[in-house]
């Protein structure tokens, strides 16, 4: 199983807890993983990637193993603690300052 | 009647202030949605416990909600807006075309007859349609060919705001979009034309009586005479007898001609009600007093009601959709302000109390008269 963290506004909106367990195929991947997510809490499509552009929208970072995955390809694989479920994958909203 | 439910929506969430036909005592149920923004919240006339909300945040985008039970719990609903086809451009503020992109949805105006038929005005303006509760929706493109390619954003987006409704003529409609203008369809959707002979913009576009590009900032109507139109635009209020064909100015004596919403009594289609804001650039009251216009006549001339409002140091301004009456024997009227404040004037307008007056700013406010 993968653990996905979640923030606060996604876990309401998803009426889940912050982390949230999915089945991923081998390899995992980030796009596997987001497709899992979505199929599993359908309320959360289009809130992480555009829905019509599949792209990662501006203000969503994707965190593990204490870097910042954002910007990794959607079809590489994810860090191996990740997809054996020790660490689990941040969807994290970006800061704002203000 | 029994009493009212007015429906706020803010920058951070949305409330629900319910009472009697006192309108004396409130209730305030929320935030609902908290920490989202919620651009519009509307109930069905044909079923008060439908209610339908706009939910949207700049991190994680559109969502759409809807509840069965007069804002007791909500459903997410569907949240594709695919734009029909090849979306197609528009201009773009360097004067290039620029694709068609969805950002937001600002309006919803659920059907007069049919509780599970709602459209949406969004962001970059379109007009979307759902006939099963808002679960899918569908654009009715025409109106985009009506000279869309020569829309332009202003500087709050490229929103349709404004979706009108005839009671009496169901295939008649009428839209309104920030910096596009405003536009009639007669057949349901299937085409649209301009609606804006008489408009004049002198000081926002290069022809100040160009088919589109008026800064149209609201529309209202009084059911019962549905081809008498008044609009507040960027500056002047204006006023059609003929379904939006012309439109001539009815300023009158207005402090500013500047304002976003405009509204209609529920009784009395002559008495209309306005907002002044001094001006494009300081959006804020004339003179710091936080004034409401009543113009009995149908325009031309205006009063001001100041009885509970406040007269010194006030500097919010009351957005397009932040005002809405209600339908009691005593019409009420009701505006949100940006500094979270939601006023109610039981008596037409001639006092005024703050229902609550520390909300997030106020982006919407929309009334139900329950039975």
């Amino acid at each position: 199983m993968i653990r996905v963290a979640l923030p606060y506004h996604l876990s309401n909106l998803a009426k889940v807890g912050r982390e949230v367990a999915i089945e991923v195929d081998s390899p995992v991947t980030q796009r596997k993983v987001l497709d899992a997510l979505e199929v599993a809490h359908p309320t959360l499509r289009g809130t992480i990637r555009d829905q019509a552009t599949q792209r990662r929208r501006p203000f969503i970072r994707f965190f593990g193993c204490g870097q910042d995955l954002s910007h990794e390809a959607a079809d590489d694989p994810l860090p191996e603690v990740i997809a054996t479920g020790i660490e689990p994958f941040w969807v994290v909203g970006a800061m704002a300052g203000g | 009647m029994s009493g009212v439910r007015v429906l706020v929506g803010t920058r951070k969430g949305a409330f629900i202030l319910t009472s009697d036909q006192e309108r004396a005592k409130w209730d305030v149920s929320g935030p609902h949605f908290a920490g989202w923004e919620i651009y519009h919240i509307k109930g069905s006339p044909a079923d008060p416990n439908r209610l339908y909300a706009s939910q949207s945040s700049g991190w994680f985008g559109q969502v759409m909600q809807r509840s069965d039970d007069g804002g007791k719990t909500w459903e997410a609903v569907g949240k594709d807006f695919v734009y029909d086809g090849t979306p197609g451009t528009h201009q773009w503020y360097d004067g290039t075309q620029h694709p068609w992109e969805f950002k937001r949805v600002w309006h919803l105006e659920p059907s007069l007859t049919d509780p599970d038929t709602v459209y949406a005005g969004v962001e970059d303006a379109a007009l979307f349609r759902s006939t099963d509760a808002g679960q899918t929706w569908q654009e009715l493109p025409a109106l985009r060919a009506a000279k869309g390619d020569l829309w332009s954003p202003g500087a709050g987006g490229m929103c349709l705001h404004t979706i009108l409704l005839d009671p009496s003529r169901p295939e008649r409609i009428y839209t309104a979009i920030s910096a596009a203008g405003a536009f009639r369809s007669d057949d349901g959707g299937q085409s649209w034309r301009p609606a804006t002979k008489g408009l004049q913009s002198n000081y926002e576009l290069p022809d100040p009586q160009a088919e589109v590009g008026h800064c149209v900032h609201k529309i209202a109507m009084h059911p019962s005479r549905p081809d008498v139109l008044f609009m507040q635009k960027h500056w002047d209020v204006m006023r059609s007898d003929d379904a939006g064909d012309n439109w001539h100015e009815i300023s009158g004596n207005l402090p500013s001609d500047f304002g976003f919403p405009i509204a209609v009594h529920a009784h009395e289609p002559e008495t209309i009600y306005v907002v002044p804001i001094k001006s494009d650039s300081e959006h804020f009251p004339p003179d710091g007093k936080l004034r409401v216009y009543r113009s009995r006549s149908g325009g031309n001339e205006w009063e001001a009601l100041t009885q509970g409002l406040p007269q010194s140091d006030c500097y919010v301004n009351v957005l397009r959709d932040a005002m809405a009456v209600d339908r009691l024997d005593s019409c009420g009227i009701y505006f949100g302000t940006t500094g979270g404040q939601v006023y109610c004037s039981p008596d037409g307008g001639d006092n005024w109390q703050a229902i609550v007056r520390d909300l997030p700013p106020v982006l919407s406010v929309e009334v139900q008269t329950l039975p």
